[in-house]
């Protein structure tokens, strides 16, 4: 789950991590309040979307004075923004990020990831900030220093200031930095974060070490402990089928082709796409229904499918192991009858309970075309949907 | 022969009293498994299934002599039954459990250094050795006993490349669900090289996904170790960069863990890998006969 930049920040406050003041606001007036009570000379409007690329994309904005800040406010709240991170349909700014300016000596590059080969989670820190940090590493790999940190102890003092000797932060500076990075680690660890990336960290003028920028991701599967996380959550970012999946713990990700599918794991989910794009056919969806799913879950799963208008036809492809066929026959036949089926529906079952699945799909006179394996029953569907 | 399991294997279920726990438990007796014990913390005492439930691991293990577990325990408690897992000593512990966070993988990992017990998972499907022990939630009736070895990060998609092999009479050793999460006990290359000392499989079919570098790790690996040929498969060549594709580990990100690259890196280390998933088992059988292994290979 991903969070926006100013609820990023608050977070790091309450750790003592150094931030520039700022508050958010959702009109050009507020705007205008929150500029009055900083009462700093220059106020940066920072559009808040979840992407990444929002300076290049015109979404930051350096103000004088409070006109420049309304005008601005005005200018970018609605505004559709295309960065690189947002797909070519862009994304609709609908809060902004009111902040004091800061005398920017120089820019760093912080983050802290999950390192799948040691295990571990790893500060990365470069002096090459402000940038893409891909770029950098593709470039000058040289110029990005790591820190493997053991979940034991933490992140170590001398580890954070190796890093900052590493990444030629002022000398003088080291400590605030060291100070800031154990800031960051007890943060990405309290609120069971997968990454967070501070880019830029910066040096200002006042001999402050801060983080410019906070990107925020949440490890969904402990969001359970985090309730506080959770309310973070802004449901305009993202799809509205994959939000309503979500509520029934189906994994669901909007595609662009008209093929809906509806699959059982989500290794055979993707490889159901595959199938589908290798008989010439366009995948409307990844749906993997889970493990454990009910027949209201595969009824729910099925209208989500529906409610996409692009959708010409279905595909089922079940290998029931912890999931039983006929918990999935039962919950197509319940949403087909419930929704009136208007597109064609090719189902492949096999696994646990295999029989019984077939059994229910056969008596219930619904014009369901039985599939004998998952490149049988993609090949299907591509013909059929035409 | 098999790896990781056989029919000497001892098996306790942890979590036994929970639904799910409690299918697969009958799933798996049927199928000849040797379950030993079960272990539900307030519930030692009872006898469910025939199996006998006890509060510890540890206890289970005094009672019973068991040396293997697998555990069902809900997410938020997982961890912590790994770690009881391997205070216990035992030889391997197979986690079904999904959606565990995946900070608490990373202390496991740390608990288990330097620790005996072997970790399958989390997030898998299991290990079954055909006809003789199968540990987990796979459908015993696709798998038939032979040669061919089994490793994959996914569970559904094992079942459909087994299931191939098996329509088309190749049985095999061991399956391997090695899981689809990021931080995971063990790897491509651990179970590859249990196949490659293992003298009753002759050849092996892995099956990869996006996300990671685990495919590229496991095929240089291959290139120098691997004596037996291996096919492969890679899941999500269609999948669109950023979305996480269900599994915690499938996504790519940064332009990395693309299923173009892993496939690159397969073919540079001699493993053919299969188109669709539809030709897995077409694929590994045209490799045996290319390595006169097919013979061997065929379950009569």
């Amino acid at each position: 789950m991903n969070i926006h930049e100013y609820q990023g920040k608050e977070i790091l406050r309450k750790y003592g991590v150094a931030v520039p003041n700022g508050k958010v606001a959702f009109s050009p007036e507020e705007a205008v309040k929150v500029a009055k009570e900083l009462g700093s000379n220059v106020i940066v409007v920072k559009a808040q979307i979840h992407a990444g690329g929002r300076g290049k994309a015109g979404g930051v904005k350096i103000a004088k004075n409070l006109d420049e800040v309304r005008t601005y406010a005005k200018e970018l709240l609605g505004k559709i923004l295309v960065t690189h991170q947002t797909g070519p349909e862009g994304k609709e700014v609908k809060r902004l990020y009111i902040e004091e300016g800061s005398d920017i000596k120089k820019e760093y590059y912080l983050s802290f990831v999950l390192d799948r080969s040691t295990s571990r989670v790893t500060l990365m820190g470069s002096e090459e900030g402000g940038m893409d940090i891909e770029e950098v590493a593709e470039e000058t790999p040289e110029k990005i220093f790591k820190e493997v940190i053991d979940p034991v102890t933490g992140l170590l003092p001398f580890q954070a200031r190796r890093m900052a000797f590493n990444m030629n932060i002022p000398p003088k500076l080291v400590n605030k930095a060291a100070k800031l990075m154990l800031g960051l680690y007890d943060a990405f660890v309290d609120k069971d974060a997968s990454i967070l990336e501070i880019n830029p960290l910066v040096v200002t003028g006042g001999d402050e070490v801060m983080a410019l920028d906070a990107k925020f991701n949440f490890d969904s599967n402990a969001l359970y402990r985090h309730k506080d996380i959770v309310e973070l959550r802004d449901f305009d970012e993202e799809n509205p089928k994959e939000i309503e999946a979500s509520k029934y713990d189906l994994s669901y990700i909007s595609l662009d082709g008209n093929i809906g599918c509806m699959v059982n794991g989500a290794g055979l989910a993707m490889a159901t796409m595959d199938t589908i794009s290798y008989y010439g056919g366009q995948p409307a969806n990844f749906l993997d229904v889970g493990g454990g799913a009910t027949t209201e879950k595969v009824t729910e799963a099925f209208k989500i499918i529906l409610s996409d208008p692009n959708v010409k036809g279905i595909f089922v492809n079940i290998f029931g192991g912890i999931m039983k066929c006929d918990i999935i026959a039962e919950g197509v036949i319940a949403a087909a009858k419930q929704l009136g089926l208007k597109v064609p529906l090719v189902v492949r079952l096999e696994g646990t309970n295999v029989e019984r699945g077939k059994e229910l799909l056969n008596a219930s006179g619904l014009n369901i075309v039985a599939a004998d394996s998952m490149a049988d029953g993609a090949e299907k569907i591509v013909e059929l949907v035409g | 022969m098999s790896v990781y399991i056989n029919a000497d294997t001892k098996v306790i279920v942890q979590g036994i009293t929970g639904e799910t726990a409690l299918f697969h438990t009958k799933q798996m007796l049927e199928y000849g498994t040797k379950i030993v014990a079960g272990v539900t913390p307030g519930k030692g005492g009872q006898v469910i299934e025939g199996v006998p439930v006890f509060d510890t691991v540890q206890e289970a293990v005094k009672q019973t002599g068991a040396n293997v577990s697998v555990i069902y325990v809900p997410a938020p408690f997982a961890a912590d039954a790994i770690m009881e897992a391997v205070d216990a000593e035992l030889d391997l512990t197979i986690c079904i459990t999904e959606h565990i966070p995946v900070l608490d993988m990373v202390k496991v990992k740390r608990y288990m250094e330097g620790k005996k017990t072997r970790l399958v998972g989390p997030n898998c499907p299991g290990v079954i050795s055909a006809d003789e022990c199968k540990i987990g939630i796979m459908p015993g009736y696709i798998h038939k006993k032979g040669h061919v070895g089994v490793v994959s990060r996914s569970g559904t998609l094992t079942y459909e490349a087994v299931h191939q092999l098996t329509q088309a009479g190749i049985g095999q050793s061991t399956a391997v669900g090695i899981g689809g999460d990021p931080v995971n006990g063990t790897n491509f290359i651990d179970v590859l090289s249990e196949f490659n000392n293992d003298p009753e499989t002759y050849a092996v079919v892995m099956i990869g996904e996006i996300g990671g570098t685990a495919e590229e790790e496991a095929a240089a690996w291959i290139k120098e170790n691997m004596t037996k040929p291996v096919v492969g498969f890679i899941g999500g060549q269609t999948a669109p960069p950023g979305k996480r594709m269900g599994h915690a580990g499938a996504i790519i990100s940064g332009g990395k863990g693309t299923a173009k690259e892993k496939i690159k890196a397969m073919n540079e280390a001699g493993i053919e890998v299969a188109a669709t998933p539809s030709v897995i088992g077409e694929t590994l059988i045209k490799v045996i006969k290319e390595k006169g292994l097919y013979e061997k290979c065929k379950t009569h």
